[in-house]
């Protein structure tokens, strides 16, 4: 088999209502390998993973691991969660507090001879490096440890697919890394879907190659980290990969044959250049810039190329890491990203009248967070 | 003092507490983890016995076991005898009366366990009863012994259901409790004291025995 084959890939379609007001409504699809699926809380990351592992039921829908059916609705097959061969870490890990580490691994395998057992526990032991701690109990051993023992656990069945619900968050993150290191290096060999649950946006771009972004219950987006990341079309998407300003305004002129529109925002009426879209005049949109897209200068700056010059002040200068973040209000607030050594070299102080740059193609138009497209 | 009415005491809260343990632990597992609407109406009937006087329910399992009740003629075509005043009428009758002692620390201590806990054992191919062996039951101990005790303990200190049901024969119906009543009766007070005495010592261990012995809680991780 070979790891991108078809062979154990999932393929499914989900609907849930879960409250008079939201709805689940998704199209899902792993191959083998991890898919990161990101969300914020309440966008209906965990609901989708219970109702794959059979824990929930969808309203409609269905759901294919490989050639085997698990749920489809027209037909009523509903595989029982116990059948679906579909390995669940939880958040909470849930590891059975009463029995030892190798207890809680074995305890999937209670249909095979001892022999076979005792192999294949003290083999996923050794892939996640916990077997010298097989007869300990879950509360005598690290939280690294811990999560190690619940994959462990939901691996040595032999699952068709494995889902993840953020079970690593808690963790710091060179230990996150070393156990994703070894949950890769167990799937090379074994080369099935794995969904790993987020809602931190630097797992996102740590742990996935593949990425499916969810939001109000629907899926906004997936495909390589990379595809998704590069042109963001909604807020949540636009966020995720590390817009920080967002603006309300409104189409006032398009010039189609410059590629163009002119816009106002709602806050102050500021005029902004954007490129063209499919708005039309007097149209709301939502505008995001990253702020490390945006100049600054500490003087008026003339013969650019640049189309949006706008004047404001310094709100506050804050070190972040390697980058300073420079709080300006030019009628609306703006976070601009620049180096500590631009920031010298400007002789950048609280209060210093600033002049904003920002090219027309900085500004990316983005469906608001929970508009359906 | 009254030897065969302890050992009686004691012979009928054994059986009833064993009885108890087997149709509590069902009964509790279906309450706590049953999705029937009317589930209420079942735990409703289930404490009953907390509220009724002992001397209705017991007049009502008089009528139900009598000669004259399918029960009870039942009963007498498999043992040729009837069911009222003898033991086994007392042992259904305290059955019914000490359920909710049994059953309500049962279910209590069942839905102390983290459902996660539960999923998880499904989604590692557990069936329904691999679960409750493995994982349910194991967690839930303390609350499964505190029942039994608290059934026996409140079947050797019943009076009105026995009495009702049971009558006062020597040796098969006439209990600790009603012993005690007995001797007040017959202003045998001295006789009364040493009975009580001894009801109250060994209460007071058995409810000590239970408390000490209460693990630390198991904690999900």
């Amino acid at each position: 088999m070979s790891p991108e084959g078809p062979h154990r890939a999932l393929a499914g379609s989900i609907q849930k209502r879960l409250s008079p007001g939201f709805a689940l409504d998704v199209q899902v699809s792993a191959p083998a390998g991890i898919t990161i699926v990101f969300g914020e809380s309440g966008s209906g990351k965990t609901t989708l993973l219970r109702c794959l592992a059979g824990l929930d039921r969808p309203d409609a829908g269905r759901i294919v691991v490989g050639e085997r059916v698990l749920f489809d609705s027209p037909s009523g097959c509903n595989v029982s969660a116990r059948d679906r061969g579909v390995g669940f870490v939880f958040q909470q890990l849930a590891l059975f507090p009463h029995l030892s580490v190798r207890d809680n691994i074995r305890y999937g395998l209670h249909r095979l001879s001892p022999e076979v057992r005792a192999e294949r526990t003290r083999a996923v032991a050794e892939s996640f490096r916990i077997d010298h701690l097989l007869d300990r109990k879950p509360s005598a051993v690290s939280g690294g440890e811990r999560q190690r023992t619940a994959l462990a656990r939901a691996l040595v069945t032999d699952p068709d697919l494995l889902l993840l619900d953020e079970p690593l968050s808690a963790l710091d993150h060179a230990t996150q890394s070393r156990i994703m290191a070894d949950l890769r290096a167990w799937n090379t060999a074994h080369a099935i879907p794995i969904l790993y649950v987020t809602h931190a946006h630097r797992e996102v771009f740590a742990l996935g190659e593949r990425v499916m972004v969810l939001d109000a219950g629907r899926v906004l987006a997936e495909g390589t980290t990379h595809d998704v990341m590069e042109a963001p079309a909604h807020e949540p998407l636009a966020q995720l990969a590390g817009f920080e300003n967002f603006f309300d305004g409104a189409v006032v002129a398009r010039r189609p044959d410059a590629g163009t529109m002119q816009c106002r925002l709602a806050q102050a009426g500021i005029p902004l250049e954007v490129p063209l879209s499919h708005a039309t005049e007097g149209e709301a949109v939502r505008i995001a810039i990253r702020a490390g897209d945006i100049l600054l200068a500490n003087q008026e700056p003339r013969g650019l190329s640049a189309r949006n010059i706008l004047r404001g002040r310094v709100r506050s200068l804050t070190r972040e890491g390697p980058t300073v973040r420079a709080d300006v209000d030019a009628g609306a607030a703006f976070a601009v990203h620049l180096t500590p050594g631009a920031c010298e070299s400007l002789r950048l102080e609280e209060a210093d009248e600033v002049w904003l740059i920002i090219k027309t193609h900085s500004c990316r138009l983005v469906e608001p967070s929970g508009a359906l497209s | 003092m009254d030897y065969s009415a302890i050992l009686l005491s004691v012979k009928l809260a054994a059986v009833v507490a064993a009885i108890l343990l087997g149709v509590g632990l069902p009964i509790a597992y279906w309450l706590t983890f049953s999705r029937w609407r009317w589930k209420f109406l079942a735990e409703a009937v289930v404490a009953l016995p907390l509220v009724l006087p002992p001397t209705v329910l017991g007049f009502y399992v008089l009528v139900a076991i009598g000669a004259r009740s399918p029960v009870g003629r039942l009963w007498t075509s498999w043992t040729g005898h009837g069911l009222a005043f003898t033991f086994e009428g007392l042992v259904i009758a305290s059955v019914l009366y000490s359920l909710p002692f049994a059953v309500q620390p049962i279910a209590a201590a069942f839905s102390q366990v983290d459902a996660s806990l539960i999923e998880a054992s499904s989604t590692l191919g557990a069936s329904e009863r691999r679960t409750f062996f493995r994982i349910i039951l194991p967690l839930s101990l303390e609350g499964v012994i505190a029942g039994a005790v608290l059934a026996f303990a409140h079947t050797i200190g019943e009076f009105g259901v026995v009495l009702m049901v049971g009558g006062n024969l020597p040796g098969a119906t006439r209990t600790v409790s009603i012993a005690i009543y007995d001797s007040v009766q017959a202003l045998d007070y001295a006789a009364a004291n040493r009975t009580a005495l001894l009801l109250l010592a060994f209460s007071f261990v058995v409810l000590a025995l239970v408390y000490g012995l209460r693990r630390k809680p198991l904690v999900a991780i």
